[in-house]
């Protein structure tokens, strides 16, 4: 069935037209944190794209709650099949800082977090306390990770309540410095499980 | 009624299938003459605040301040019904900045401009210029306000023009300090009124 309005084509075979705006943003897949060691994105796995289809893919995380005191919320990434989660990295982490006492208002590059060609989860967001109202939350944005030319590199921005009583603002970028197409995202705890928190995955047009 | 094209549901029980896009435009505000605020109240004047969006996105175009270089651009938000726009705040902010005359270049984390638990409005960028062709743009995003469980982050920035005139960006991140559903945001400037520009609230859709 055709929907015409107006001479116009809205809905046909299945779809709508392609002159009907939907959107630069589409979301892909969310998931939710519930006591999880892991959550993963794999590429033709439970709807997930991660491929050529979309140039940038950004990750929006909110309410990420560690099961641990202080533990940094992290990711990496991984090619075809593997599992390692070990993808070479070179990158760099500035943050502001601000007490709720007033105290250490701060602008700093921090060398304890950036990586130098490092293969292990690279933070996110830094020390979220685990008070019941603590949290963190941010946005995470990898260009054409699918090519085979470049390196893949990522702008994070992200902020907390650190350690429950600091205002923590976090600049963070980088590549994965492989021309090996990635396939995957991961994210976990430094330490602990993510007691609760959402992921949500969206392609850019 | 279902819309079914070549037997996939386009649209049924009053809402699309089909993907509409992750981004929803709720409310557009433009000054059409000089205001003292510039709020967006859940419920109000078609404005969605509340737990339909899990993010939101505030973006500031062009806005223009009716006094020159002493004003700043800031926020507040409020819950229920309150007005009163005073809810406790801990704060960071970056000053990045420029002049035109090459005079002095700065990144600097400003105290001017952070808030330790208090209840004052919030900066987004500070010292307007006011020339008839300066302006300020910028965007903030509110995560999950109406949660009753978590503390409600922000992150934010404000680029535009300040007082020199140089380029100035301001980078700025915090939390509002309660576990209230905020129901209600509000914009000013620290000094007299917001002469011209637009803001606009956007909700990421959370399926």
């Amino acid at each position: 069935m055709t929907v015409i309005s107006n001479g116009t084509n809205l809905i046909n075979n299945g779809t709508l037209d392609s002159g009907i705006p939907t959107g630069a943003m589409t979301l892909i897949k969310t998931l939710t944190a519930s006591s999880s060691a892991t959550l993963d994105f794999l590429n033709g796995t439970s709807n997930v794209v991660f491929d050529g289809t979309y140039k940038e893919y950004v990750f929006k995380f909110y309410n990420i709650h560690p099961a641990t005191n202080g533990a940094d919320f992290t990711f990496q990434a991984d090619t075809g099949t593997n599992t390692n989660y070990n993808i070479a990295m070179t990158t760099t982490y500035i943050r502001a800082a601000h007490g709720e006492d007033d105290s250490g208002d701060s602008l700093t590059y921090d060398t304890g977090r950036d990586q130098a060609e490092g293969t292990g989860f690279l933070q996110v967001i830094s020390g979220i306390g685990n008070d019941a109202d603590g949290n963190g939350n941010g946005t995470l944005h990898i260009f054409s990770p699918s090519s085979s030319t470049f390196v893949k590199h990522f702008i994070i921005r992200s902020c907390t309540s650190y350690e429950d009583s600091i205002a923590r603002d976090m600049f963070i970028a980088g590549y994965f410095n492989t021309t090996t197409a990635l396939t995957r995202v991961r994210f976990k705890m430094s330490s602990g499980n993510i007691d609760s928190g959402i992921i949500k995955m969206y392609g850019i047009k | 009624m279902a819309i079914i094209s070549n037997a996939v549901t386009i649209a049924d029980a009053g809402a699309f299938s089909a993907s509409l896009g992750a981004m929803t435009l709720i409310k557009t505000i433009t000054l059409s003459s000089a205001a003292g605020t510039v709020d967006f109240v859940n419920g109000a004047s078609s404005v969605v605040f509340d737990d339909t969006y899990p993010i939101y996105k505030f973006v500031f175009n062009n806005m223009h301040p009716a006094t020159e270089n002493s004003t700043n651009f800031t926020f507040q938000a409020d819950v229920g019904t309150g007005t009163s726009y005073a809810q406790n705040i801990t704060s960071t902010f970056i000053q990045i900045r420029h002049e035109e005359g090459d005079g002095a270049t700065q990144l600097v984390y400003s105290t001017a401009g952070d808030q330790a638990g208090g209840t004052a409005f919030q900066q987004m960028f500070r010292s307007l210029e006011g020339d008839s062709d300066s302006s300020i743009c910028g965007e903030l995003y509110v995560f999950n306000p109406s949660s009753t469980t978590f503390v409600k982050h922000f992150i934010g920035q404000g680029f535009g023009q300040n007082a020199a005139p140089a380029a100035f960006t301001a980078k700025i991140a915090g939390y509002f300090n309660t576990t209230t559903a905020l129901t209600r945001m509000r914009f000013k400037m620290s000094t007299g009124n917001i002469d011209a520009g637009t803001i606009k609230l956007y909700g990421i859709k959370d399926s």
